[in-house]
């Protein structure tokens, strides 16, 4: 089958196979990045909007940089420079970007479902760069793909994601993506972070992290936000480190080859002590410059022709 | 509907011989020669001409690999993009070498202009030319290949389907289809 889509809106709605066509055209992608010329005329005379509405350095950075890769011509602006501000509507933002030409959006905003809204009345591609606590199907094919290419494939593996994950899309879109390749996902943090109501995902819910992280062959910290302290899901940054924080004792626990990944960014000293967010194991680094092949594909591959207009096959 | 025609194996291999003995004649010499298959019709031919190419002259040490264009087309948004991938694989460098693209059919010329910006990315060759097994009407492009395997008259309302079978070559087969009108 021919990748069909031309919106990437969650995971959670795409195949397995779907996935491995994402992570085999970023693994093309990689080649070329390494290049002398680390650029390919694929997407030329394509305009790509970054409407990011919320803060983002890493993820806005990739996909400008997969843009440029592409030969796109890229624009990017973040809610605090545009009209937003003024009081106008997503709707109205997005359908002045699609009058200007744009070919495909890329959107980053606050509320869960907005890229799916505009996916609906658009008539371009929308790509969701994160929205609300729903998604972050990038950063889900970014990890999976980093992952594969440490541990080959992923089916039995066990995989922790540690932290934050009630208020978490990348946590959500890993799982979607995770349980697909067969991977055996466990999530672990405290009860208010970690609630039971994530296990019809197929994930195991722990609270202790002596059991989770034994034996895993990955562990994904999340980034522990400040202003959760403050809405009472845990008494202090210092109890919260103390009790769930990676640090040299507790991933003596994991296999001797896992790896340790973080989204980014990250909170040294909080859920990462800096000797192992800086060690052999850890492949932070690694999933950044993963981040842009990864991106590549997707905009690559929706930006493909539909099925029913070939046009012809010379 | 006209009835479908086709090539028997003997012809097909009979004009891979000829394409390989042409590259030899006038390559006898050449360093580096490197013969690259465009992904995905080209690349059995060119593992083909290569292993012809040693046979006939053992002192010939061609590379060969493999072009992929897909980055390259120009039809992005008019086409899906198909599920297969063969990313390209030049085994050395390719500045200052002699390079042959080789690939299946030449039709348009729209692969063959892919190919050489695809090449280019990677080096700067000395000379680039062209190996075809079987020409075709159709040019839409200023192309024209170096060694030819056969020429087919067949108009553009044809499909010419080329299948080379890596394992059992007596299998191999060159078919003419009506093009199917995109409905």
């Amino acid at each position: 089958m021919p990748w069909t889509r031309r919106h990437l809106i969650t995971l959670e709605e795409l195949s397995l196979h779907e996935i491995e066509q994402i992570h085999s055209t970023a693994a093309a992608f990689k080649k070329i990045l390494g290049r002398s010329v680390k650029k390919v005329p694929a997407l030329r005379g394509k305009t790509i909007v970054n409407l990011f509405l919320e803060p983002s350095t890493r993820t806005r950075m990739a996909f400008d940089m997969a843009a440029k890769r592409l030969s796109a011509d890229v624009i990017s602006f973040d809610g605090s420079s545009s009209s937003t501000t003024k009081g106008e509507t997503l709707r109205d933002t997005a359908e002045n970007i699609a009058a200007l030409g744009a070919d495909m959006i890329v959107i980053r905003h606050a509320a869960a479902g907005s890229p799916l809204y505009l996916s609906n009345i658009l008539g371009i591609p929308v790509i969701n760069a994160g929205d609300g606590a729903h998604e972050h199907p990038t950063q889900g094919l970014l990890d999976t793909f980093t992952m594969r290419e440490h541990l080959g494939s992923l089916k039995g593996r066990k995989v922790v994601i540690l932290g934050d994950i009630l208020f978490s899309r990348v946590a959500r879109s890993n799982i979607h993506a995770l349980v697909k390749f067969g991977a055996n996902v466990t999530i672990v943090g405290p009860s208010t972070l970690v609630p039971r109501t994530f296990e019809p995902l197929g994930v195991t819910v722990s609270h202790d992290l002596k059991s989770a992280l034994s034996d895993a062959d990955v562990v994904m910290l999340l980034r522990i936000q400040h202003e959760r302290q403050t809405a009472g899901m845990f008494p202090s940054l210092g109890e919260y480190t103390s009790l769930f924080g990676l640090n040299k004792t507790r991933a003596g626990w994991l296999n001797p080859k896992a790896i340790i990944m973080h989204p980014g960014p990250i909170n040294r000293g909080v859920e990462i002590d800096s000797e192992l967010a800086d060690g052999g194991r850890s492949v932070i680094l690694e999933q950044v410059t993963n981040g842009i092949a990864v991106r590549m594909a997707v905009l690559y591959l929706c930006s493909g022709g539909q099925p029913e207009n070939v046009v012809s096959a010379d | 509907m006209p009835a479908p025609k086709s090539l028997p194996a003997a012809d097909i291999h009979a004009a891979i011989d000829r394409l390989a003995q042409d590259i030899g004649q006038r390559h006898a010499k050449t360093v580096p020669l490197i013969l690259l298959g465009i992904a995905n019709g080209g690349v059995e031919l060119a593992n083909r001409l290569a292993t012809r190419l040693s046979a006939l002259n053992s002192h010939l040490s061609t590379k060969t690999g493999i072009l992929d264009i897909s980055f390259h087309r120009d039809d992005i948004d008019r086409n899906p993009i198909p599920k297969e991938f063969v990313p390209t694989r030049i085994p050395v460098d390719v500045t200052g070498a002699t390079v042959i693209l080789v690939d299946d059919v030449l039709f348009s010329g729209r692969t063959v202009k892919a190919a050489l910006d695809e090449l280019f990315d990677h080096g700067r060759p000395a000379k680039v030319e062209l190996a075809i097994l079987i020409d075709r009407a159709g040019r839409k492009l200023p192309v024209a290949a170096d060694y030819t395997g056969l020429t087919l008259d067949v108009t553009a309302r044809c499909k010419v389907v080329v299948k080379l079978d890596p394992a059992k070559p007596t299998r191999d087969s060159v078919t003419i289809l009506p093009f199917k009108p995109t409905t």
